[in-house]
């Protein structure tokens, strides 16, 4: 029986496991909706923005490790999901993505809502498609699909012409593959290996640089078998928190820019570096320059046009991290870096960026750690981007595996809400905290409404400082205080979630931090608090953008406040 | 390091939209390249470009393995350190007299190249060789005013029986 365009297409994406599918339709996706009906199996998620679309399916593949999928109309559809696909290129994240095209025989005749998409995702795409043939629909559809999950993961779009939707062909879905430009290197050479470990076992001051590959690779158990035999302190990347935990005396927290002073001395000082599942982002290394001047490096990543892009690198390992892992550690030798390790508890002590300060100011750090605490680290994170983003970077402990959400590449505001949705469908099971900007949630605040008719429990804490809070903090310190344009009038975002329907409250002083949180657990459904914080509150330490990582700062009302009494700065 | 000429070969695959992906690909990275041809291979369905990238030994393997990670390129080496065959093909229009016709003549056939067309005022040569060849024969013909010149890039196999 011969099936239409829009029916392989939904046939082709139970085949490939989807059960749920984020958009908004229009003219150009007329024919898949109407066959949706057919397929009570796809589960559709009505958004109120296409960027909503694509955060939440990249929110939904970081969460379950499957490709999220996302599908738009052609033009203004397909554009809007831009910012989206962006972003998961950027982190690496499995995504499909479905535009509509206009009818073929119109293309590039600038016909209504024709845009060129497959054009303009070239450089945020994995790989993309513009079918232009019914019968090679099913084909692309496993191809996408096996391109965005294997590897280094990312998104791929799929751009089909309206008249292919309509069109009848034999459903025939491929068993496999046929790519011959596309080759995964899932195991790493063993001569690699072994020079790795060689290394390894000569070092004095190893530093382990954790990113996100470890995550994408699963390889938490590897990885945590592979720092203790060595007994090698670890420093993460942004998206490499929650790999290893966060309680564990070889933890340092986060590297970088907004890095603990202890991680950043650390990878500084460092004798060797093992890179595993990250890129050398400027935002963790600093100036690439005069980055561990004295560290070889040891670099391990699934894609080989990372080892040496921004750093050179004295041993690449490439191949799959969970692979790789699992062969060093049948390799290294079990070590104790006694020397080492009380320099480093040295600079942990030296650089207290874990404390808050003693205030009866309602400070963001202080309610990040409180939620941490309610939830005892068992709860998806999921952030804005800016202060919001580093506060829980640095001030949430993650001990559970995979709890961070966060757009570390792009930075896109707004990601927040719509990834937090992705987030709690595909792990419907866990507490899902969306950690939000008051000026990120304002890029897609609209996306309330989704929440409220798809029954989308998430809670949601509006990191409320009145400011674009990170850009006003750079105008702080590096343009004299000239707050130009970031500060913000904000609407009662409590009034706003009402009128959702969704219940919210409002805190504005610390003891009414943990009653609201309280009450947002217990509530069943979403809740919103709106945390009217510390207006100019800076996230410290910061190492000032072109400088060095061991050149960060902390400001002197900290080290005058810890100087006078001692105990002001308290560990919470 | 030092910037130096290299010159990758790619196999890509023969479809709508992959000299787009690759010219995306350098610019957005900012390679230099000087030159790229691309033309039908020995394989059905695909076809060899041959890239002349600029730059150190580390950016030009930055460029072949963020090429190679094209889906529709299939392999992609560079070639530079070997042995290997390349050669350019130019069409140059000259000006051309009854008096300085003959010279322009002889010039062309020292460098074995070919008069294609011949036309009241000028004179079309066809030269083909490595890029130092076709350089020279310009270099020489410009005394008499080179009025149009069309040059295809360099095209390069590796020597030996080998691929
Ligand atoms: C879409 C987008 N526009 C602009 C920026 C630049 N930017 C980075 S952080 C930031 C401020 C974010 O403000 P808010 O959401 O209130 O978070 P805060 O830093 O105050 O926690 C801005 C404007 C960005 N990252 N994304
Ligand atoms: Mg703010």
């Amino acid at each position: 029986m011969k099936k239409t365009g829009a029916q392989i297409l939904c046939e082709s994406l139970i085949k490939e496991g989807v059960e749920v599918i984020f958009g908004i339709l229009g003219g150009s996706v007329l024919p898949i909706y109407d066959t949706f009906p057919q397929y009570p199996e796809l589960r559709h998620i009505l958004v109120r923005h296409e960027q909503g679309a694509a955060h939440a399916a990249d929110g939904y593949a970081r969460a379950t490790h499957k490709a999220g999928v996302c599908i738009a109309t052609s033009g203004p559809g397909a554009t809007n999901l831009v910012t989206g696909i962006a972003c998961a290129y950027m982190d690496s994240v499995p995504m499909v993505a479905i535009t509509g095209q206009v009818a073929r025989p119109v293309i590039g005749k600038d016909a209504f809502q024709e845009i060129d998409i497959t054009g303009i995702t070239i450089p945020i795409t994995k790989h993309n498609y513009l079918v232009t043939d019914v019968t090679e629909l099913a084909r692309t559809v496993k191809e996408a699909f096996h391109i965005a999950q294997t590897g280094r993961p990312g998104p791929v779009l799929i751009d089909i012409p309206r008249d292919i939707q309509q069109e009848q062909t034999d459903f025939v879905y491929p068993d496999e593959v046929d790519l011959p430009g596309y080759r995964v290197i899932s195991r790493g050479h063993p001569a690699q290996i072994k020079k790795a470990a060689r290394l390894i076992d000569e070092a004095d001051k190893p530093v382990i640089i954790a990113g996100r590959g470890i995550v994408i690779s699963q390889a938490y158990d590897e990885f945590q078998e592979f720092a203790e035999k060595a007994q090698i302190p670890v420093a993460h990347t942004l998206l490499g928190l929650s790999c290893f935990p966060g309680d564990h005396i070889l933890g340092l927290g986060m590297m970088g820019m907004h890095g603990t002073g202890c991680a950043n001395m650390a990878v500084q000082n460092a004798d060797l570096l093992i890179a595993i599942g990250m890129r050398f982002d400027d935002r963790a290394t600093a100036n690439t320059k005069e980055f561990a001047p004295n560290a070889r490096v040891i670099h391990i990543d699934i894609d080989p046009a990372e080892i040496g892009k921004n750093i050179p690198v004295d041993v690449p390992v490439v191949g799959d991290i969970k692979s790789v892992l699992t062969a060093l550690n049948e390799e290294v030798e079990k070590r104790e870096h006694v020397d080492w390790l009380s320099q480093i508890e040295q600079w942990r002590c030296e650089y207290p960026s874990q404390d808050i300060r003693q205030t009866g100011e309602l400070l963001p750090q202080y309610v990040i750690r409180q939620i941490c605490e309610a939830t005892q680290g068992d709860a998806l994170m999921v952030t804005g981007v800016g202060q919001n983003q580093m506060f829980v970077a640095r001030y949430f402990t993650f001990t559970k595996p995979d709890s961070l959400i966060s757009a570390g590449g792009l930075g896109p505001m707004g990601f927040e809400l719509p990834a937090a949705m992705g987030v709690k469908i595909g792990r419907p099971e866990e507490v899902v905290w969306c950690v939000a900007g008051d000026g990120g949630f304002q890029m897609t605040i609209q996306e309330l409404a989704t929440i409220t008719q798809e029954n989308i429990a998430v809670k949601i804490a509006v990191m409320n400082n009145g400011y674009l809070g990170m850009v006003r903090q750079w105008q702080e310190l590096f343009y004299e205080r000239r707050y130009v344009d970031t500060k913000l009038w904000n609407p009662d975002f409590v009034r706003i979630a009402e009128a959702y329907e969704i219940p919210g409250v409002r805190v504005k002083r610390r003891e009414e931090v943990i009653p609201a949180i309280q009450k947002a657990m217990k509530h069943p459904g979403a809740f919103l608090i709106d945390f009217l914080i510390e207006p100019e509150e800076n996230i410290y330490p910061i190492v000032p953008p072109g400088e060095c990582l061991a050149r960060f700062f902390e400001p002197s009302r900290t080290e005058t406040w810890k100087k006078k009494s001692g105990v002001s700065i308290t560990e919470f | 390091m030092t910037d130096t000429k290299h010159t990758l070969v790619a196999l890509v695959e023969d479809k709508p939209g992959v000299l787009n992906r690759v010219a995306s690909l350098f610019r957005r990275r900012s390679f230099n390249i000087e030159s790229l041809a691309v033309g039908g291979s020995e394989h059905p369905g695909l076809s060899r470009m041959t890239i002349v990238a600029i730059g150190d030994s580390a950016q030009v393997e930055q460029v072949r393995k963020q090429l190679e990670k094209l889906i529709n390129v299939v392999k992609v080496a560079d070639i530079t350190e070997g042995d290997m065959v390349t050669r350019e093909l130019a069409l140059i229009k000259v000006k051309a007299t009854a008096s300085t016709r003959s010279e322009i003549m002889q010039i062309v056939s020292i460098f074995r190249a070919n008069i294609v067309d011949v036309a009241p005022g000028s004179v079309t040569v066809e030269v083909t060789g490595d890029e130092d060849k076709v350089n020279s024969l310009l270099g020489l013909l410009r005394d008499f005013g080179v009025k149009e010149v069309s040059r295809t890039g360099r095209i390069a196999l590796t020597r030996g029986s080998g691929s």
